[in-house]
């Protein structure tokens, strides 16, 4: 479904990522582990179009990336949840979501999946008409993942959805990307949390520096000496 | 006295809103102050009198000059809004991306560029603008409010809030609040940036088309050179409001009428210009942020 074949990207001078290579099937949960600055949201953001290689290709069911702008690739069926969340803080969570829906028509689909939406975070009905930018940490990621969803996306890009939550929200939040994956959506999940992350993939891969340096199936990598040592704390 | 001057102050006070939106929506999302954007009412005056003698070669008889007025107004909107998008493909797009200065020196150029092109094609001398309206106007308290004073602060309010329910209400609008928010996160979603973009010179470009038929009017001369008073008029609504922020432009440019009809009134109107001028550095040194604006110094 996505193929990178040795991608390289930079910004000016510094040269973020040197031949990522790496595939997403249809349906499955892959995930993206390493350290800080190894190049995890970058290759995330090569995928949506907003950081442009230099060499290498990025293939989407058997489209070649390269030239499709990046409000384009969204409405091919990738969209993202991105480092950070970044809501609209001066829309409102009903607006927020709406942008999701940019790309598409037909509002019945629409209002059907605001109702899912909803219907996953039940927090966010209740928080409609309430500016994005008065929600708590733990609701922002909320409504970054149901502005994401609502794209209908068929890959789903997440960039460290559980970063800096309480332990319960983190429960929540991959219980719900196993929901979504349930329904059909591909997603390429980056994650610190190791541990949780392979648990719920199919595959993982594990990058440094720009590169990929190790990738195998994820209850394989999940008892590998060096990805024990490095990011699952021994 | 007192009434007249608010009256006066509001009828001005809602041109320089009307071309304060321009500037403050472009500087929302793109974060350029789009100096050739006074040259673009100037534009708006002149479409105004070409048109007019466009209808009167071809010999068209409208039974009011109304219908003349609003085809006039039609006419520099569209033509306005279409310069808008034409400059900021040629102009800004291409250096995108580049330092801040780039478009800045641009967008002077292309203010510099518009001024002399209408000088040559125009001739240097103040042209007078058609009379429209004879309209007698009413008393209020002892002041009188002339039709087209009536007219100008209708059909602004108007404007203003038509933009209020494209900005809010509509699929567009939304997104061009979006896009002043995070460019980024837009494209993400899938928002055609750069359509946005157009979209907003389009609309700031028309306003101030409208703007420039308005006081053309009211003044009935203009003179290829107007554009650049009003532009920094405008720009001090624009700054006094809260750069970037919609509401902050009309609040802006209606407090900049009213002080400075006062200020003519009360103090000097021969002083008139320079309240302004003193308003912006003011506001500069006390409250970059203006009065609407959130703390500017992050963004810049
Ligand atoms: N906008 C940018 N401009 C310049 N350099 C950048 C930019 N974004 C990232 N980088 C650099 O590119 C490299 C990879 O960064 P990236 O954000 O992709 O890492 P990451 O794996 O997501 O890290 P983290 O776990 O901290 O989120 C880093 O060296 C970083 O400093
Ligand atoms: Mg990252």
């Amino acid at each position: 479904m996505l193929r990178l074949d040795d991608v390289h990207a930079h910004y000016g001078m510094i040269h973020a990522l040197r031949g990522v290579s790496l595939e997403v099937k249809k349906g499955q949960i892959v995930c993206l582990i390493g350290a800080n600055g190894a190049g995890k949201s970058s290759t995330l953001m090569a995928v949506s179009g907003l950081l442009r290689p230099n060499a290498g290709r990025i293939v989407f069911e058997g489209d070649d990336l390269a030239e499709v702008p990046s409000h384009a690739i969204v409405e091919r069926g990738i969209s993202q949840v991105p480092e950070g969340r970044r809501i609209f803080s001066k829309l409102t969570v009903l607006e927020n979501l709406e942008m999701g829906a940019y790309t598409r028509t037909g509002e019945d689909s629409i209002r059907q999946d605001l109702d899912w939406v909803f219907g996953l975070f039940p927090i966010l009905a209740e928080r409609r008409f309430q500016m994005g930018g008065t929600l708590s940490g733990g609701e922002q990621q909320m409504l970054a993942i149901g502005r994401a969803l609502m794209a209908r996306p068929r890959l789903l890009l997440m960039d460290e959805p559980s970063l800096g939550l309480a332990p319960k929200f983190v429960e929540t939040i991959f219980e719900v990307i196993r929901q979504i994956n349930t329904r059909g959506t591909a997603i390429l999940l980056v994650e610190q949390n190791a541990h949780m992350a392979l648990s719920i993939a199919s595959r993982g891969y594990v990058m440094e520096a720009g590169r990929i340096v190790l990738e195998d199936d994820a209850t394989s990598l999940m008892v590998n000496k060096d990805v024990q040592k490095a990011y699952l704390g021994g | 006295m007192l009434v007249q001057q608010l009256i006066n102050g509001l009828t001005l006070g809602s041109v320089y809103a009307l071309i304060a939106l321009g500037y403050t929506m472009v500087y929302g999302i793109i974060e350029l102050i789009n100096f050739a954007h006074g040259e673009i009412y100037m534009l708006g005056a002149y479409m105004g009198i070409i048109t007019f003698g466009l209808l009167t070669t071809l010999h068209l008889t409208f039974p009011t000059s109304g219908a003349a007025l609003l085809i006039m107004m039609v006419m520099a909107m569209l033509f306005c809004g279409a310069c808008g998008i034409t400059i900021e493909r040629l102009a800004y797009r291409p250096l995108r991306g580049a330092s801040r200065l780039a478009p800045l020196i641009s967008a002077l150029g292309v203010s510099i560029f518009l001024q002399n092109f209408v000088m040559l094609a125009q001739g240097p001398r103040d042209k007078g603008f058609p009379h429209l309206f004879a309209g007698e106007g009413i008393d209020l308290f002892g002041s009188r409010i002339s039709a087209i004073q009536m007219f100008i602060m209708a059909t602004s309010v108007l404007m203003m809030a038509a933009l209020q329910l494209l900005v809010h209400r509509t699929k567009i609008g939304k997104a061009m609040r979006a896009t002043a928010q995070d460019m980024q996160m837009a494209s993400l979603v899938g928002i055609d940036v750069d359509r946005v973009i157009s979209a907003t010179f389009l609309i700031g470009s028309a306003l101030a088309g409208v703007a420039g038929i308005m006081v053309g009017m009211y003044y009935g001369l203009i003179n290829f050179f107007i554009g650049y008073i009003a532009g920094i008029k405008a720009f001090t609504a624009a700054v006094l409001g809260g750069i970037g922020n919609i509401p902050g432009a009309m609040l802006g440019g209606l407090l900049l009428g009213l002080i400075e009809a006062l200020g003519a009134g009360y103090i000097s109107s021969e002083y008139k210009d320079v309240f302004a001028f003193a308003i912006l550095v003011l506001v500069l040194i006390f409250r970059p942020s203006g009065l609407l604006g959130k703390d500017i110094s992050r963004r810049v």
